[in-house]
């Protein structure tokens, strides 16, 4: 591949965490009965007339914000025509020549490397329906077709990036880092897998040092982050191929199959739209005030890059901590308000990284799916500090929490977990533990004092792991030098 | 009593001199008398009509919630959606539909108390100048029934001249009230764009349809008005103004009125009967205390041209959701998708239908679109423009309606440029979104002649006036077919 460069654009599809869609008041809920979240507007009733989801240019403007993006003073939306059974109108309402917003910026960072990645603009538009297909995969040849329109007309924003990715990893990250991104300022819930995160991605190669960008293909239907990596790395394969053998590329649309991770393109026929976009004349342009675009701005607060940077600085974590801890918006909310409680952020960052994150894991959930707060886990940490449990106990009352649900102090109290540090009952329990293992003792007399190890493993199993560690190994090597 | 206008029969109601009841009953009896040679309605809706009669003979018995409306026999023109009542738009490929809603001046009318008769005939899809391009059937000109009625409102103006209603709607794109009212001697009157929710209204051309009346008189047509205008938040085009009181501007005065008489509108082209007549009603108003100015609109020469882009553009688009898979007709001749949408549309639109979805597609096509579509919208602002300089001088505009008087059945049937043409005076005021009326202003041949007068944007009230003062000082208005 070194000889080639290659040149990647995406156009990213967020769909935005609105209530009801873009041009009526029907609910955006996934997953209803087909064709229960419809009303005149939504199914192209003759008649009926578009009015624009103020939220949903809300969060669009929330968004190009965070992208550094320019919001523009007027925008105007456009009618997209073409025929298709899931487009009720016969044409998609999205901004055309005019968008919302132009001119931003990501920064992604691939191998330590940091990059500035240009967003070209940022529009609103709609989304169509779903088909359903009997007899067959796709419309042509099924003996016949269902249209489910609960999903037409939810407000769908397009990101389209400059084409300044040079490497399908660099796409991954890309789109990683704008998930992140929305799902931080909570515009979008950004899942590649259910669709609320899509993209399509431009792509060419030309040879290393050319100016001239080569002829590029759309690549569609990558429908994960491994999907982005997988077709693109296939497709700049094929490119370079292609070239060699003397041959070259044709512009056209081409999918990606998931399971041959390979793309194939769609007669050029078809991808070869005409339409006729104009200005939609039932809507007026978008002009958005000064003073709500400031109130939008406020609403945004910290963003990724800086929350990272400042758990970095001021919570002394590392930065591949500090990036696992702002993977998620809830998880990093969760760290901040634990904190707040119990200033040992590098402790707290351990907890919630390890043993609350495998259990969520585990359990294939979220941290804001459970009923588990920041206090809680505070409670636990405390617990520990104060020496009422071990660290260890500490391990085992966290998931008992996370499953019952119970309080912290009951299931310590309950499971009679507080951590034994009366002398005279570690002594007892020394005494049995000595007399029932007399090779290691005699071993431990002969001289191998690494033995003390396996019998202070051996009290803290008979305490049920309740010993006070630190005491148990005081009094072992106190009575086994006695006895 | 079904000669009388609504705000005769208003008093006669609360007098309970007449009952609701009687009124409706005697408009069926008129219907049933004249309608085989009229054909002004495509539906007619007897016994809701009379349970509405009946509603409000209730409301005027307990004196509750009455308005100048109730118990007045109203005729909708088809292309207004009526829920649970056929809305055919005069097409056969809408000729099952039953919209789910009321357009929001049903509602509006219903709430009033009115009584709806039924739907009126139309030119399919608002398209065309006489009724002919009906596809159901033509509607005859009460006052020669071997004429047009004018059109595209043909049977709503044919309606309320043969006294088959009293009162009636029109929608008015290119001068599709303003021309059937003048053909058929009755008032007809266009808003300003915006004054009038278009919810509900079939779209033909979205940026040019207005809703209006069609009445016996000027003070019948503000009455109406009252009820229809207003903001409406279902129309995002509906503009937020106050609503006057039109019956207030009702007053028999025009000294010191500036009225531009067009002089592009009474030149060449214009019936020379035509022209006495209009030049009748200009000295009557001189007589009444006037002014008369000449004004020249040089830009109205591209007028029609401008019209015959913009129209058909946004009908290709606003007509493309006829596709036979949600409602409406759907050809039994297809065995895939793409000869469903041909053949439904092949079967579903008549000539004038199909010719403007072609022009309007052509207009919009890559390569095209700047020539055409972009290059009329253009022409459209000098036009406006035009009409802003005559307002610098004078207060209402005033020419005929139409260069000739209603025209014989067939006679343009197959020219359809000629047809075209005879919109040349209405077209550009709905180019420049203004408001404007057509009244009784003389005969030819026994036919009715209109004189139109156009007003600044939303300044309804002063052409209510002008006209009001010009009905009250001539006879015209009281003239009748005989059938």
């Amino acid at each position: 591949m070194s000889k080639y460069e290659t040149v990647i654009g995406l156009e990213i599809h967020a769909q935005l965490l609105t209530e009801s869609k873009m041009f009526c008041g029907c609910s955006t809920k996934f997953g209803n009965k087909p064709n229960t979240n419809i009303c005149p507007v939504c199914t192209g009733q003759p008649g009926v007339l578009p009015v624009t989801n103020k939220k949903a240019i809300e969060l669009a403007i929330k968004t190009a914000i965070a992208l550094s993006c320019k919001i523009e003073p007027s925008s105007v939306f456009a009618r997209k025509n073409y025929f298709y059974p899931d487009l009720p109108k016969a044409y998609q309402v999205s901004q055309y020549e005019l968008p919302l917003a132009t001119g931003g910026h990501i920064e992604i960072e691939v191998a330590g490397q940091k990059k500035r990645i240009g967003i070209i603009r940022v529009h609103l538009e709609e989304d169509a329906g779903k088909l359903v297909h009997q007899g067959a995969d796709r419309i042509m040849g099924s003996d016949s077709s269902l249209v489910d329109y609960n999903r037409t007309g939810v407000p769908l924003m397009e990101i389209v990036s400059e084409p300044d990715i040079r490497s399908p990893l660099e796409a991954k990250a890309f789109m990683e880092t704008l998930q992140h991104l929305l799902q931080f300022i909570q515009v979008c819930d950004a899942k590649m897998e259910e669709g609320s995160l899509r993209c399509d991605a431009n792509i060419s190669i030309r040879p290393v040092g050319d100016k001239k960008l080569g002829t590029k293909t759309e690549i569609k239907n990558m429908n994960s982050f491994r999907g982005v990596l997988k077709a693109l790395g296939s497709e700049e394969k094929r490119h370079a191929e292609v070239k060699e053998a003397g041959g070259t590329i044709i512009q056209e649309t081409r999918y990606f199959d998931d399971t041959t991770e390979t793309t194939t393109g769609m007669r050029s026929k078809e991808s070869a739209h005409d339409y006729r976009y104009f200005p939609e004349p039932d809507l007026v342009p978008v002009e958005p005030e000064g003073a709500w675009i400031s109130e939008i701005k406020k609403t945004i607060g910290e963003l990724p890059e800086a929350k990272k940077q400042r758990f970095e600085t001021e919570c002394g974590l590392s930065a591949a901590d500090a990036e696992l801890l702002i993977s998620s918006p809830v998880l990093a909310a969760f760290f901040e308000q634990a904190i707040k409680l119990h200033d040992k952020p590098k402790i707290v960052a351990n907890w919630i990284m390890g043993d609350l994150t495998a259990y969520l894991n585990e359990n294939k959930k979220a941290i804001d799916e459970i009923d588990f707060t920041p206090a809680q886990l505070v409670e636990i940490l405390k617990s520990i500090d104060k020496g009422t449990i071990s660290g260890k106990i500490a391990k085992t009352v966290l998931v008992e929490v996370l499953k019952s649900g119970k309080q912290v102090k009951d299931v310590i109290a309950e499971s009679g977990m507080t951590q034994v540090s009366d002398e005279g009952e570690i002594i007892k329990i020394i005494k049995e533990v000595l007399k029932h293992n007399p090779g290691p003792v005699a071993e431990y007399k002969k001289g191998k004092k690494a033995t003390i190890g396996f019998l202070v493993g051996q009290v803290m199993k008979a305490s049920k792991g309740r010993a006070n560690p630190g005491m148990a190994n005081k009094l072992l090597a106190k009575l086994l030098a006695e006895s | 009593m079904h000669g009388k206008t609504a705000h005769e029969l208003h008093s006669l109601l609360t007098n309970k001199k007449i009952s609701a009841l009687e009124l409706t009953e005697a408009v069926i009896s008129q219907i049933d008398k004249v309608e085989s040679r009229v054909q002004a309605y495509v539906s007619i809706n007897k016994d809701q009509a009379i349970k509405q009669a009946k509603a409000a003979d209730e409301r005027i018995k307990n004196n509750s919630n009455l308005t100048p409306l109730t118990g007045i026999p109203v005729a909708i023109k088809d292309n207004m959606c009526t829920k649970g009542m056929l809305t055919t738009c005069s097409s056969k490929i809408l000729n099952n539909y039953i919209p789910p809603y009321n357009a929001t001046i049903v509602d509006k009318i219903k709430a009033a108390g009115a009584v709806i008769l039924g739907k009126t005939n139309m030119d399919e899809f608002a398209m065309g100048s006489s009724t002919e391009n009906s596809g159901i059937h033509p509607t005859f000109n009460p006052w020669n029934t071997k004429t047009v009625p004018g059109g595209s409102s043909g049977g709503s103006a044919a309606a309320v001249a043969a006294d088959e209603a009293i009162l009636a709607t029109g929608s008015d794109t290119g001068g599709s009230i303003r021309q059937p009212a003048s053909f058929c001697g009755v008032v007809g009157f266009k808003p300003t764009y915006g004054r009038v929710s278009r919810y509900g209204l079939v779209a033909f051309a979205s940026s040019l349809d207005q809703i209006g009346p069609l009445t016996k008189d000027v003070t019948d047509t503000a009455i109406l008005m009252n009820v229809l205008a207003g903001h409406d938040p279902k129309d995002s085009t509906s503009v937020n103004l106050p609503v006057p009181d039109y019956q207030k501007a009702l007053v028999n005065d025009v000294k010191k009125m500036k009225i531009g008489y067009i002089k592009e509108l009474l030149g060449k082209g214009i019936d020379k009967d035509i022209k006495s007549e209009i030049q009748k009603a200009m000295k009557k108003f001189a007589e009444l205390g006037a002014e008369l100015i000449e004004v020249s609109l040089p830009s109205f020469e591209y007028a029609v041209a401008t019209y015959y882009l913009i129209a058909p553009a946004e009908a290709s688009s606003n007509l493309a959701r006829y596709d036979g898979v949600k409602y409406g007709h759907r050809s039994k001749e297809a065995k895939d998708l793409l000869t469903m949408y041909y053949n439904t549309r092949r079967e579903g639109f008549g000539n004038e239908v199909k010719r403007r979805i072609m022009i309007g597609t052509y207009a919009l096509s890559a390569g095209y679109y700047d020539a055409y579509y972009l290059k009329a919208l253009k022409v459209r602002t000098l036009i406006k423009e035009d009409f802003a300089k005559a307002f610098s001088q004078c207060d209402v505009l005033l020419s005929p309606t139409s260069p000739s008087v209603a025209f014989k059945v067939g006679e343009k049937a197959a020219d359809p440029l000629s047809m075209y043409l005879s919109d040349i005076a209405t077209i550009p005021v709905n180019l420049a979104g203004l408001p404007a009326i057509s009244l009784p202003c003389g005969f030819s041949q026994g036919l009715p002649i209109g004189l139109q007068l156009v007003g600044q944007a939303f300044a309804e009230e002063t052409v209510l006036r002008a006209a009001f003062t010009f009905e009250q000082n001539t006879d015209w208005h009281k003239q009748k077919p005989s059938l």
